[in-house]
């Protein structure tokens, strides 16, 4: 393929600046020693990173988002890898409606799906529950682990199946021996991308989160739309840290451009 | 003078070195394959023909022109891709008519200089439809109208047939041979089917790890090959080691395992170690006037013949039997063996490359 | 007995997708008829929600010309947001498809990776940024482009650029994805047969990573004119769009009908632009790939 001149090179500094600007921004506002919004350089200081220790309700929203998202995401993927191990190894009618209700959520606008669970929970007084909230964020995260996991279900190939067949092994020994671990990577992925997409969730949470069920996110924006303090900045900053290190993991185990692109349809 | 001149062409990717010292001339009008197992260096020969490779150290000349840096576009020489790399979203007419919309024929012209390469290469009234529309066979064809459509000074091919089953290749192997006597294009076939190579080439390029091992027509290149390599790379050959005991005007006389053989040496210089190659279609069962007496081991019919593996003190042996009507015996009988001295052929062990390669 | 080739299979894949299937109706379906449901009731200011049915909320919402207007900022901010992201994003990925490893993959990483942080950070960033003391206006004045700090919160155009930004990397992803299925042999078909290398980007590259272009269009079109952090804090209280206009429905003034009617307005105007389109996309690229 041609090289790319000099002017495609400068062209992608500058996308590249634009894609990380805000970042860089929120990262750099962390560090000020002031207590409005501005950069470090004229002083910095870790003030407001040991402030996110100090603030209750922030700490409080951060623990509930992580246990929100590891049980969204590890109830995401006990439900959808058995459905993606029947979708990809079976043919039936139904299978591309299944399939495309099963990856709906990603084609319905947060705001709707928000207002929905909204309104039923509260038709059954279920608001406020924590175990309602993950309920909410497993319908979300749901279409991505199963993308992953059926890709990696299709990708099986079905004579070593047949060849640990022939060798004796019995169905379940077949699966837990043969199949199981070539989609393992797979499953994996889909398990910490759920866990990521439910824990960056807002649009959908701020429906139906409470005082009492406020996620990160949710309390960060509720901040936000008041004033703006570098200690959104920090939260922020640790935050992007925090998701760059899971990026490495998740690259280093099934590949990002995989994940992200998904099957080229 | 040659019509494509390759002199000193080397090409090198830091420490690898893809090609060495290529020197290589091409006639006007011929057909001539570049010949060798993957890795030899053929196809990086006519990505740099063709303009899409730099050579590291040589010139290209054709027709008299320097083109070594020359951009592809400017070469107008016609190129058949190995996965022939059709436009999947032009029409086959599209597609044919690429290279002359570059020139700026008109589309009068052009629409007429399209009609004619279908037909050429049968495809008429296909022009509407589309590449996915098409077989593989149909997408070679459409591929070869298109480089040819702009009348180009030479044509390149680039193992063109290896997506097609077995029957359609030896179909097109003919056909396109004949478009390729009609039209008279100056043509280079980058192959590593050594039946491809030698029913389609008026000359064989025998490539080996970068260099020419053997130039020469495909009939010389089966029955004379110059290099231990050439010798085994082309067809099937039986190999057996001697030692060369003293030369004869003809032919060395070479000791094989105890007996010895009388090999004529075609003015070759022969010495010492030496191997002695016999092809096994020269190798006949005999009865009274055998020389070689052995046991058969393995037995497989293949259609138009019988290939036998024989055990004799000289070891295995090869032997093929034309399949015209009565088969040969069955494993485990013995037999008797005779060949042509003049089908033997030898060669120094430690030719210019050895077959088995030390540098 | 089914055995392992049995690939009319009978309740096998409907017994694995069961609890999936049993959560999905119960959590996405049923919520969404409660819904669809819910915009047809009436509201009054003191009796809540009543039971009774009527289609007043969406004659409301359709010839109230607040409501015209927000729609209409909705849709001028997803066309704006999807052209800027064409603009942006398809030079980019064709030049990352040239790149060599490893900085393709780093810069893949870079481009793709904000996607995996969570909105808020990505629009507070943005707010600092175009905020009237905020770092671009700085840069701007200390370059003496401006005098005074340019108005770019609470604007459309900076709703536009922070959207933009939030949204090209499905647009990359989309393009970057075609140009996967691409053969680099067709590039050199194209300049043997005497195409410059812009004549062969123009009529061989280009109309090939088109579907591309499209699908990604859609998505971000789709995604722009149903989104609401950056809206809400970028654009602000006076710059409404159907997504801040149905939270402001729901959550301020607690009228559930009329922010459940503007729910379901947006999302079947959602599902036909994007079905629309996309058999419009197939029906006039199928001919191209398999």
């Amino acid at each position: 393929m041609k090289q790319n001149g000099m002017a495609g090179l400068i062209y992608n500094a500058f996308f590249l600046s634009f894609i990380l600007a805000p970042l860089v921004v929120v990262m750099l506002v962390a560090f000020t020693d002031k207590g409005f919004i501005s950069m470090p350089f004229n002083g910095a200081s870790l003030r407001w990173f040991r402030a996110i220790v100090e603030n209750g309700d922030i700490v409080a929203a951060f623990w509930l988002s992580v246990r929100l998202a590891f049980a969204a995401a590890t109830i995401g993927v006990l439900l959808a890898v058995p459905a993606a191990l029947g979708i990809a190894r079976y043919r039936f009618p139904g299978r591309a409606a299944l399939t495309s209700f099963f990856l709906s959520p990603m084609m319905i606008p947060a705001v709707v799906l928000g207002i929905a669970f909204l309104r039923f929970l509260s038709l059954l007084h279920l608001s406020g529950s924590f175990w309602s909230l993950v309920c909410a964020h497993v319908v979300i995260v749901l279409p991505y682990a199963l993308r992953l996991a059926l890709s990696s279900a299709i990708g099986l190939d079905r004579d070593a199946q047949r060849a640990a067949l022939s060798c004796g092994a019995s169905r379940f020994t077949a699966f837990r021996r043969v199949v199981l671990p070539m989609i393992r990577t797979g499953v994996a992925g889909g398990w910490v991308l759920s866990f990521i997409q439910s824990f960056d969730e807002l649009t959908m949470t701020i429906f139906v989160a409470t005082p009492g069920t406020t996620t990160l996110p949710v309390a960060m924006y509720n901040q936000i739309a008041q004033t703006i303090d570098p200690l959104v900045a920090s939260v922020s900053a640790v935050l992007i840290v925090g998701t760059v290190l899971l990026m490495v993991l998740l690259d280093r185990m099934v590949g990002l451009d995989r994940i992200l692109i998904g099957e080229a349809q | 003078m040659a019509f494509l001149t390759l002199q000193g062409i080397s090409k090198r990717y830091g420490d690898f070195t893809a090609i060495e010292q290529l020197d290589l001339e091409v006639e006007r009008g011929e057909l001539l394959a570049l010949l060798g197992p993957s890795g030899c260096g053929k196809t990086t020969t006519l990505q740099m023909v063709a303009g899409f490779v730099s050579p590291t150290t040589g010139r290209i000349l054709l027709d008299g022109r320097d083109i070594t840096n020359e951009r592809p576009e400017k070469r107008g020489i016609g190129v058949v891709f190995q996965s022939y790399a059709l436009f999947p979203h032009m029409t086959v007419a599209g597609n044919v008519g690429f290279g002359l919309e570059m020139r700026k024929v008109r589309r009068q012209e052009r629409e007429e200089r399209v009609a004619e390469a279908l037909a050429l290469v049968r495809l008429n009234g296909l022009g509407h439809r589309y590449p996915k529309e098409l077989s593989g066979g149909q997408r070679q064809r459409v591929a070869i109208a298109r480089a040819i459509a702009m009348e180009p000074e030479l044509l390149l091919l680039d193992e063109p047939m290896s997506n097609l089953d077995a029957k359609l290749r030896e179909e097109m192997h003919i056909e396109l041979r004949a478009i390729q006597k009609r039209l008279g294009i100056t043509t280079i076939l980058v192959t590593h089917d050594q039946v491809e190579a030698m029913t389609m080439s008026d000359r064989i390029a025998v490539m080996h790890r970068g260099t020419i091992a053997q130039l020469s027509t495909p009939y010389d290149a089966y029955e004379r090959p110059a290099t231990p390599f050439a010798s085994t790379f082309l067809g099937r050959t039986n190999t057996l080691s001697g030692e060369v005991l003293h030369r004869n005007p003809r032919c060395a006389v070479v000791a094989v395992s105890g007996t010895t053989l009388h090999v004529p040496h075609e003015g070759r210089h022969v010495d010492g170690a030496v191997h002695v190659y016999i092809r096994p279609e020269k190798v006949h069962l005999a009865n009274g006037d055998a020389r070689l007496r052995g046991r058969i081991a393995t037995r497989v019919f293949v259609g138009n013949q019988w290939l036998l593996e024989v055990d004799t003190e000289l070891g295995k042996l090869r032997v093929a039997q034309p399949n015209l009507g009565a088969p040969p015996p069955a494993e485990g009988h013995e037999v008797g063996l005779a060949w042509a001295d003049d089908d033997l052929r030898v060669l120094t062990q430690d030719g210019p490359e050895g077959a088995h390669g030390h540098a | 007995m089914a055995t392992l080739d049995d690939d009319r299979a009978g309740a096998a894949p409907w017994l694995l997708s069961g609890p999936a299937l049993l959560l999905f109706v119960g959590l996405l379906l049923v919520p969404l008829v409660l819904t669809l449901m819910l915009s047809f009731r009436v509201f009054s200011d003191t009796a809540g929600v009543t039971s009774v049915y009527t289609l007043t909320n969406y004659w409301q919402v359709v010839s109230d010309p607040y409501y015209g207007a927000i729609f209409l900022r909705t849709a001028g901010l997803a066309f704006a947001v999807t052209l800027l992201s064409i603009v942006l994003g398809v030079p980019e990925t064709i030049v990352l498809a040239r790149m060599k490893r490893p900085w393709q993959s780093l810069c893949l990483l870079i481009v793709l990776g904000p996607l995996l942080i969570s909105v808020v950070v990505r629009t507070l960033g943005w707010q600092i940024l175009l905020g009237n003391n905020g770092v671009l206006n700085n840069v701007l004045q200390s370059l003496h482009i401006t005098d005074e700090p340019v108005r770019l919160v609470f604007t459309m155009t900076g709703m536009i650029i922070a959207l933009t930004h939030v949204l090209v990397p499905f647009m990359v992803m989309s393009v970057w994805a075609t140009m996967q299925k691409l053969d680099p042999q067709v590039e050199w078909a194209g300049r043997s047969l005497g195409g410059s290398p812009f004549a062969v980007f123009r009529r061989v590259v280009l109309p090939q990573i088109m579907p591309g272009v499209l699908s990604g269009a859609i998505i971000v079109f789709a995604l722009s004119a149903s989104a609401f952090a950056t809206p809400a804090l970028i654009g602000g209280r006076r710059l409404k769009v159907v997504a801040t206009a149905a939270y402001d429905e729901f959550l301020g003034t607690l009228n559930w009908p009329l922010g459940a009617s503007i729910a379901v307005l947006l999302l079947i105007a959602n599902v036909a632009i994007v079905m629309g389109c996309s058999r419009l996309a197939e029906r006039r690229f199928k001919h191209i790939f398999d």
